[in-house]
């Protein structure tokens, strides 16, 4: 057997699995969105559903929430996690411990912690019931809304808790791979502790950091239930408004909801975009 | 000094993070009514734990359920994702960026963007709403997970040691059990834990695919935690994070060095 025809061979099962239903996933949900649906005696294609959602204000105001909840919890939650693995880096005791809880945290499923950050943050939850308790507020009204808020505060909560420990393991991955030789090379050169880190590790972190984050903002953008839990009802998260759409009584809605979908799925492979160039420049194992 | 304090400041403070929101979930499972402005529960109680562990919840039930989900999931992916991971890890050939390209498509198109779609498909040959459609539907992430890891197993494996076993007159099944098996063994075996973990946490496939006719217990949580039953929200929550604890204690010492960027797949 040529190595060819190997190598076809052992591709073969996952690329059907792929194809089968990822790409034709795709492919139906953006001939729907087209208004190409013959049970529903739509025959497009054409772009009169994407109309539809641009000339309706929930979705331009959705998107705009998507979008600020993607970029809030990715900066936050990067910035962080820069700080959290330098941190973990070093020796000190308790080290182990620590370590543990940011690796339990990555197998906690997103809607569990949704909920209890619902049962945290909410106006009646603990850190209200602690306000009361500190003579801060005196009822549950007097508690700033931090959850199902329009800002979604709960939901940015959420992911920075979530994807914190997600790119703090990559980065320590990144620093195990990198060892301590160019720190030590530059600061043996006169450079500060910043200018090492600055001009240094930074940049070396750098192409992991950016797939790291890519994969945390599109997971952000296009989740549901997280937005589910913590969102509030109006303006919904964009993957939530398309549900709602998907599942109206009214099936004329369908290609509006088809539609939606193909603007996150743009979205995400604008980001696979980002991904690859950031993966291609290094750091091959990120991820 | 100072740098000394303000650094375990910072540990504690992340510490404290990590396992904060989980707190008022374990505290509901043994609150018997917990009313604001109250920090602790009036009475304690073991009834949302006796009423999750009964027979007649059915929470129990859905455990099991989600546990058959993906183990399936799991075994489908291994059978699938090793082979692929073999042709990722040990050759070159053209169009293998692309196909790696379609391997991280599903770790970053947010799963509604297909969710739609699949649906449709499934509809069509008769496998929305069943178990098998909702097992089907989860190798689109797990697939890619395994296929990637895999890659990175087989890259450091020799195929030299199965030629030699060849050349000395094993069969090609022979050669799998003793060379290749063993050498691919531990990282095949996180793999597929994680691999368990990714199937384990869905959420919107299930939903959708099952059409409400496949209850896991993500979908029992949240159907649980609207209904305001946080004393049975809390404990079945703790009962879902269970299988994830379990797989770190049994990974804990891959996980913190090389595998760190196995947990990668557990996003999703």
């Amino acid at each position: 057997m040529t190595d060819r025809r190997r190598i076809a061979l052992l591709l073969a099962p996952a690329l059907l699995v792929l194809g089968g239903l990822f790409l034709t996933g795709l492919g139906l949900t953006l001939l729907r969105s087209l208004r190409y649906f013959p049970a529903l005696g739509l025959t497009g294609p054409d772009l009169s559903a994407y109309a539809a959602i641009l000339a309706a204000p929930g979705f331009l105001n959705s998107l705009a929430l998507s979008l600020w909840i993607a970029f809030a919890s990715t900066l936050i939650a990067a910035g962080l996690a820069l700080g959290a693995a330098l941190l973990l880096r070093q020796t000190f005791p308790g080290r182990a411990l620590v370590s543990f809880l940011v690796q339990m945290n990555l197998t906690i499923p997103h809607i569990v912690g949704a909920i209890g950050i619902l049962y945290l943050f909410s106006q009646s939850g603990s850190f209200a019931r602690l306000a009361h308790a500190a003579g801060l507020i005196s009822g549950p009204q007097g508690f700033p809304p931090l959850t199902q808020d329009p800002f979604a505060i709960g939901i940015i909560l959420l992911y920075v808790w979530k994807e914190l420990p997600f790119i703090t393991l990559i980065l320590l991955a990144n620093l195990q791979t990198l060892g301590n030789d160019h720190e030590a090379v530059a600061r043996s050169l006169g450079a500060s502790r910043w200018q090492t880190f600055r001009h240094v590790l930074l940049p070396l972190l750098m192409p992991g950091l950016a797939a790291a984050s890519a994969l945390v903002f599109a997971f952000a953008f296009g989740a549901y239930e997280v937005p589910l839990v913590l969102g509030a009802y109006a303006p919904k998260a964009l993957p939530v408004l398309a549900w709602q759409a998907w599942t109206d009584t009214d099936l004329a809605t369908r290609p509006e909801a088809m539609a939606m979908a193909v603007v996150i799925a743009l979205i995400g492979l604008a980001l696979l975009a980002l991904v690859a160039r950031a993966l291609g420049r290094g750091a091959p194992d990120a991820c | 000094m100072r740098a000394d304090r303000l650094r375990l400041l910072a540990v504690l403070a992340l510490a404290l993070w990590m396992i904060l929101p989980i707190l008022p979930l374990a505290v509901w499972s043994f609150a018997y009514g917990w009313r604001f402005p109250d920090l602790l529960p009036q009475d304690w109680s073991l009834r949302a734990w006796s009423f999750a562990l009964s027979g007649q919840s059915g929470i129990l039930e859905s455990f099991a359920l989600t546990t058959l989900i993906a183990l399936a999931t799991t075994f489908l992916s291994a059978l699938i994702g090793v082979p692929a991971g073999r042709a990722l890890g040990l050759y070159r050939f053209r169009g293998k960026g692309l196909v790696t390209l379609l391997f991280l498509a599903p770790a970053v198109v947010p799963g509604i963007a297909i969710t739609f779609g699949l649906h449709g498909i499934f509809l069509r040959l008769g496998l929305a709403g069943t178990v098998t459609g909702v097992i089907l539907a989860h190798l689109v992430p797990v697939v890619p997970y395994m296929t990637l890891v895999m890659a990175a197993v087989f890259s450091r494996f020799d195929p030299d040691l199965e030629a030699q076993a060849r050349s000395l007159g094993a069969t090609p099944w022979q050669t799998f059990r003793a060379v290749t098996l063993p050498a691919i063994l531990p990282g095949l075996l996180t793999a597929a834990l994680f691999a368990f973990l990714v199937s384990w946490s869905q959420y919107l496939l299930t939903l959708a695919i099952g059409g409400g006719r496949v209850q896991t217990l993500p979908l029992l949580l949240f159907s649980f935690a609207s209904a305001g039953r946080n004393d049975i929200t809390g404990a079945v929550g703790l009962l879902y994070i269970l299988p994830g604890l379990m797989v770190l204690i049994l990974t804990a010492r891959q996980v913190t060095g090389r595998g760190a960027a196995l947990a990668g797949g557990l996003r999703p």
